[in-house]
């Protein structure tokens, strides 16, 4: 497959920050020098120990931050900024209190097919296209598997499983190119967020979307997603030397088919496959080599992290 | 008594309507005990007038034509509340200006510090400058009004929309929505309601100063009348437009919260 070809592409991204304000004495790495290419259609899992950039990664692709170094392109154009081509669900305020539940959901097709002269002056065709948009939410709130009266409620109205499946249906009624979600059942209890991990596997089944997907549950990461990506920054050069910043340790294909039967949680394989990834990527007093990287994945590239002094140059050049 | 100071205590409806309103009845008996007994040594006492005499007043006032053919309390209210409109309608638009700086860096940039600062210029202290330059009429009056309060309200608007959080700014993107749509449909919206509480809880200085500017210039007004009576000791005038002004605010309160509760279930929540 050509490079152009994936969906999403990071190329050579780099998230650094000054160590002290006057911008001597080096740089603190957060994401040192990541090559990843997605294609269109994957669910990927992206897990790593706390504090690994997990998150970062997830705004790069948003768009609500811009790399220091490198380009992350979605669709083949670089990412310039947060915009439609990708939907996002975040763990918490996710809903606009504001607005009932089919407001909620109703919202992104509603602006972006009319104007606000129609929308101040309430003219017949924004009555027409918002009565058609409600209507249109209110058969994704029972698809999400809410109650039909759900819709008139307000988000603080729902508990918090529900007001995630609105989130869910309020990005994908815009029906982006991405799906990207930062922790979006980190606040729930076990038994709501394996329904919700069904739930979201429904909807990928269905739509045939991208997902990127960050969690900090590494069972959750492995059966939800096609791909599993452990981000860490606990790793060392082939010379044993610790690394800086953040990089690709753990790049598989899960196994199982997907999405995959629910038995499959229970199985020796995929309890195995959860203690390797557990190991190489979560584990930080477990420093593997660069060499040692478990990248099975058929789209894997091969890392090539750079060293606190190359960083510093490379900004030194830039700003020169 | 043993469960008077305790955070768990579950008075009675009965007691809670007895306790609420004991205050305002040993004002009033107060009051009446003090006017009683210097009218017995006094029977010309203006100082603390009866009731019968306050009555008296507010019926002058209120429904008698004075010689000029004018229900003076019903005309000094509507000039009174005609400034009071005119000054909060341009205060409203302080929101705006709020929601603007909160979102927009730029916007920041340029009126952030300017504000704050025009925000510590004691409005009372401008009144004289303001005769000056707009003369005695109505805009001095209202632009005192304006000075004191848009600052406040606007910064207020600022601190808001700065409380909210930048996943649904990202979010509203997501959506496809533009920045004046994220500034009128996600923040202003948002933050309305608190805005109402805002100025209700600076409804006090917008009276404060409103009466200062009239008590100085005016020819009507609500202010203007109690610093013209003053000069006569008419305490039987000069209290109940005491009352009245508290009860319009009250009144106008009141109702405020009533629409916070009323169409803003979501707030807080």
């Amino acid at each position: 497959m050509a490079e152009n070809t994936y969906l999403i592409s990071l190329q050579g991204v780099e998230v650094s920050y000054p160590k002290n304000s006057h911008g001597h004495g080096g740089r603190n790495v957060i994401i040192n020098n990541v090559r990843l290419n997605i294609r269109a259609g994957e669910f990927l899992s992206l897990v790593g120990p706390t504090g690994c950039g997990k998150s970062t990664l997830l705004r790069l692709i948003l768009g609500a931050q811009c790399p220091t170094r490198g380009t992350v392109l979605v669709a083949g154009q670089p990412v310039t900024g947060v915009n439609r081509d990708c939907g996002i669900v975040f763990q918490k305020y996710s809903l606009f209190p504001h607005l009932k539940v089919l407001d909620n959901i109703a919202f992104g097709p509603l602006l972006e097919h009319t104007t606000i002269l129609q929308r101040v002056l309430h003219t017949p065709t924004y009555r027409r296209l918002r009565r058609q948009y409600l209507e249109a939410a209110r058969e994704y709130v029972e698809r999400i598997g809410l109650n039909p009266g759900d819709g008139d409620k307000y988000p603080y109205e729902l508990s918090g499983g529900m007001q995630q499946r609105v989130a869910i249906a309020q990005a994908l009624m815009m029906r982006p190119k991405v799906l990207l979600m930062d922790e979006p059942f980190g606040a729930l209890d076990h038994n709501t967020r394996i329904e919700m991990q069904m739930l979201i596997l429904e909807q990928w089944q269905d739509d045939r979307m991208t997902i990127v997907f960050v969690t900090h549950d590494l069972e959750e990461a492995c059966y939800v997603g096609t791909r599993v990506i452990g981000l860490s920054q606990y790793w060392s050069d082939d010379a044993g030397k610790p690394g800086v910043g953040a990089i690709i340790v753990t790049d598989l294909r899960t196994p199982g088919g997907h999405p995959k039967p629910t038995a499959m949680r229970s199985t020796a394989e995929f309890n195995a496959l959860l203690e390797r990834v557990r190991h190489e990527a979560l584990d930080p007093e477990n420093r593997q080599r660069l060499h040692h990287f478990n990248l099975t994945h058929q789209d894997a590239l091969e890392p090539a992290p750079l060293s606190a002094a190359e960083v510093s140059q490379a900004e030194e050049e830039t700003n020169a | 008594m043993k469960h008077f100071f305790r955070t768990d205590a579950q008075p009675s409806v009965a007691t809670r309507c007895v306790l609420s309103t004991l205050l305002f009845a040993l004002l009033i008996a107060g009051y009446l005990i003090g006017s009683y007994s210097r009218h017995l040594e006094n029977p010309h006492d203006n100082v603390m007038p009866t009731l019968s005499q306050m009555l008296d007043g507010v019926k002058r006032s209120a429904f008698e034509r004075d010689r000029n053919g004018d229900l003076r309390l019903w005309l000094d209210t509507f000039a009174s509340a005609c400034r009071f409109g005119m000054a909060l309608g341009v205060i409203g638009l302080a929101i705006p200006l709020g929601v603007g700086m909160g979102l927009f860096p730029y916007v920041e940039a340029l009126f952030y510090r300017f504000l704050v600062f025009f925000d510590k210029i004691p409005a009372l202290s401008v009144l004289p400058i303001l005769f000056i330059i707009f003369g005695l009429d109505e805009l001095s009056k209202i632009a005192l009004i304006i000075i004191g309060v848009f600052p406040t309200v606007a910064l207020e608007a600022y601190l808001r929309a700065k409380t909210i959080p930048q996943e649904q700014i990202h979010k509203a993107h997501t959506l496809g929505a533009s920045e004046h749509e994220i500034a009128y449909r996600i923040v202003l919206p948002q933050i309305f309601p608190k805005m109402l509480d805002t100025i209700r809880l600076n409804l006090k200085a917008a009276m404060l100063l409103l009466i200062a500017g009239e008590s100085l210039a005016a020819t009507v007004g609500l202010g203007y009348r109690i610093f013209v009576v003053r000069r006569y000791v008419a305490m039987d005038i000069i209290i109940p437009y005491v009352l009245w002004m508290t009860i319009l605010l009250f009144l106008t309160d009141w109702c405020i919260q009533w629409v916070i509760r009323r169409r803003y279930a979501w707030l807080d929540k």
